[in-house]
């Protein structure tokens, strides 16, 4: 029997060559975001020998740069032919190249996750020889992975633009979650620094995924075992920065991306100066990590807060406040829907209170049910009032004590951080403010003219 | 019940002993003014009462709790009872006199003092509880056992025995809480939790040693430069849990180094 002799081989050494490769495919692949674990439960009594999975995703680590490490996040191979001109990986770059074999990283895999090191594994590729046969040896891992060793862990592949449907439906019974990576968000800028990749490249097995896994839940409905297909759903990632696209078109495209595609997440992905190419923004660009953070907070609005991508932004605000998390900025904007009742303001009108979240707005309605809210009331709940109070009213009444001034307000939706950015503000004393009051006020109105 | 607590409470420090405790408040009408663990010596001017365990009224408390107010108020009070928060015997007394007054509408009194302190411990408990989901290293002997060490704040070991069980339902394991001298020693099929004292690690294999090169390259490698956050990996990884963290552990270096010499490091950095 195949299945002894495999899980019982026990690598006597481990073979040198393999730190090699392990710190090269580790290398290309830390230029994908995704590491989630999430979005399907699984228990090993179902018939694996390892392994299982939590809905909610488990990360086993942060890395230096604070991201989180839930899976063994490598590529099948680095020796790609494409020449895509914002990845380290292509064919005219010169770096050192490598290749697992399925049966090593099959046996890593399981060695890392026995001691609970990573909830799985994510696999991508460089286009090795051929799209066909890149993905026929990603089958062959996750083949060996799941039958062989009985693994039941989580398991992110990545499907490779232009290989065969059959192939990739393949991969997708064998994986939690699949993803094509969009790369640019529009099509102009890929044809500009991807010339081996078109649209209809990245949107094709995008369907067919979104298409397998609608399939796949009909038939779940009559057939308790029919295998599953990607039961964690797929997810994309663009690059931001590296080329002139507004965050407007780039919100516009993920609303579009989550309705049309069913997508589960977006990610994006600051544009890290990996080439000298001409096409591209200079190699001492510093990545626009907080225009990232801006359109991630967007993001959350789009999916979990009700926002549309047409009221954070429009044709002629096509980019997100610096300064302001989006949803402060559109809660100033709209003065007017404001203050809600705590005690009887729908859901939906709770969430978009600024200092109030998911949780908390559950909390609220839970709260509420058992007697009349007050603002000490909200703070244990963990409303942060700091910025909720000027947003709010108990039982018909303000905060005690709340004074109402624009400059205070503002102050108030600043994070510490936007605070720094901000010279005028940073770290003034209260009571000084009566000298400074107009310059202040004047610096503030400056910066945030586009918005306000 | 009077105002002034005239007692202190002394119980085994079990979980059925703490319901006696509060059997004897409710049959006693009288509200204690510290509820102590026999372990906890503490002077104290009041006269000290010691409550036997006896299972027939750790139950029935148990059913009036379950059939008063909810089974999610009961489970409430079981996590409550995990924690170590300060004084949780009286919080949890205190929460059972609501419970029994308002039924199983006190979950959602989250305003109410009492209810507040003791939500917060709880996700303070099931927090960590999901974080050592994550931390927990182990080590594989050369016998095939996994072995690991941990350090809760809370006793968060039954929270986890099942997610564990679960994700390796063919291997033996062991893993030892520190910080309250137990035990969660599980082989397929079965597991308990005992209490074990003084337990050490011992040296790794050469084997075990490897593989945990093997995952600190890895972490090391899997950084962006460029992107370095140390406050938000601090977030994240507290530094109370680095002690016990293969890839956070001074001794085996930079990783990177070990393979430096077969390939130099080339463009990309």
């Amino acid at each position: 029997m195949i299945t002894n002799k495999c899980s019982n081989t026990v690598w006597d050494g481990v073979p040198m060559d393999l730190f090699d490769k392990l710190r090269i495919l580790a290398d290309s692949a830390k230029y994908d975001v995704s590491c989630s674990s999430s979005g399907v439960e699984r228990s090993s009594s179902t018939g694996f020998r390892i392994g299982n999975a939590a809905a909610c995703g488990l990360c086993h680590s942060f890395a230096a740069d604070g991201r989180c490490i839930s899976l063994l996040k490598v590529l099948m191979s680095n020796a790609c032919v494409y020449d895509c001109q914002y990845c380290v990986n292509r064919i005219s770059n010169d770096v050192p190249r490598a290749t697992f074999t399925p049966k090593e990283l099959a046996e890593l895999t399981i060695q890392f996750y026995k001691r609970n090191y990573i909830e799985g594994l994510f696999l991508s590729s460089g286009v090795v020889k051929n799209p066909d046969y890149t993905c026929e040896r990603m089958i062959e891992t996750l083949r060996l992975l799941r039958e062989e060793y009985g693994f039941g862990g989580y398991i992110h592949a990545k499907a490779i633009p232009g290989a065969d449907d059959a192939l990739l439906s393949r991969l997708g019974q064998l994986a939690d979650r699949m993803s094509v990576n969009i790369e640019l968000p529009s099509q102009q800028s890929l044809r500009l620094l991807a010339p081996n990749k078109s649209k209809t490249d990245i949107l094709r097995p995008m369907s067919l995924i979104r298409s397998r896994i609608v399939e796949n839940t009909t038939e779940l409905v009559r057939y308790r075992h029919a295998p599953k297909f990607a039961p964690a759903g797929q997810s994309t990632q663009m690059i931001v920065g590296a080329t002139p696209e507004t965050d407007y078109a780039i919100l516009n495209l993920s609303a579009a991306l989550y309705q049309k595609y069913r997508l589960k997440r977006v990610y994006y992905s600051a544009y890290m100066p990996v080439s000298n190419s001409p096409l591209l923004p200079a190699v001492d660009t510093k990545p626009p990590l907080l225009r990232e953070h801006r359109l991630y907070q967007a993001d959350w609005l789009l999916r979990f807060y009700g926002f549309s991508a047409g009221e954070l932004l429009d044709e002629k605000h096509p980019n997100l406040n610096p300064y302001l998390d989006p949803k402060c900025n559109w809660a100033l904007n709209h003065l007017e829907l404001f203050p809600v009742e705590v005690n009887t303001a729908p859901r939906e009108m709770l969430l978009r209170v600024p200092g109030i979240g998911v949780k908390s707005a559950q909390r609220i309605m839970a709260a509420r049910r058992a007697g009349k809210l007050d603002f000490a009331g909200l703070k244990k709940i963990g409303v942060v009032l700091k910025r909720a109070q000027y947003f709010l009213t108990c039982s018909g009444r303000m905060a005690e004590g709340l004074k109402v001034t624009p400059d205070r307000v503002l102050q108030s939706m600043l994070s510490g951080r936007s605070q720094q950015l901000l010279p005028a503000l940073a770290g003034e004393p209260e009571q000084l403010s009566l000298f400074q009051h107009e310059v202040t006020r004047e610096d503030v109105v400056k910066c945030l003219t586009g918005q306000l | 019940m009077p105002d002034r607590p005239t007692v202190v409470y002394q119980y085994d420090g079990s979980y059925e002993g703490l319901l006696c405790c509060v059997f004897e408040s409710f049959a006693r009408k009288e509200r204690p003014a510290a509820i102590r663990p026999e372990s906890g010596e503490q002077l104290t001017l009041y006269p000290q009462r010691i409550i036997r365990t006896e299972l027939s009224k750790a139950r029935r408390v148990e059913a009036g709790l379950r059939n008063k107010a909810s089974n999610q108020v009961y489970r409430m009070v079981k996590l409550g009872y995990y924690t170590c928060c300060e004084e949780k015997e009286l919080l949890l007394l205190d929460f059972i006199r609501l419970a029994m007054r308002h039924g199983r509408s006190v979950l959602s009194m989250l305003a109410e003092d009492t209810v507040h302190e003791l939500t917060r411990a709880v996700r303070s408990l099931t927090n960590e509880a999901h974080q050592y989901r994550e931390f927990v290293r182990f080590s594989i002997r050369e016998n095939g056992v996994m072995t690991a060490v941990i350090e809760p704040k809370h006793f968060v070991l039954p929270l986890i025995t099942r997610h564990f069980c679960d994700r390796y339902p063919h291997e033996a394991f062991v893993i030892y809480d520190a910080s309250h001298c137990a035990a969660l020693v599980a082989a397929p099929g079965q597991c308990a939790i005992i209490p074990a004292e003084g337990y050490e690690e011992p040296e790794a294999g050469e084997g075990e040693r490897q593989f945990r090169a093997l995952w600190k390259l890895f972490y090391d490698t899997i950084a962006v430069e460029g992107r370095e956050n140390p406050r938000c990996r601090r977030m994240h990884m507290p530094q109370r849990f680095w002690k016990h963290l293969t890839e956070m552990s001074q001794a085996t270096g930079d990783s990177r180094a070990l393979c430096a010499k077969c390939v130099p490091q080339k463009d990309s950095k």
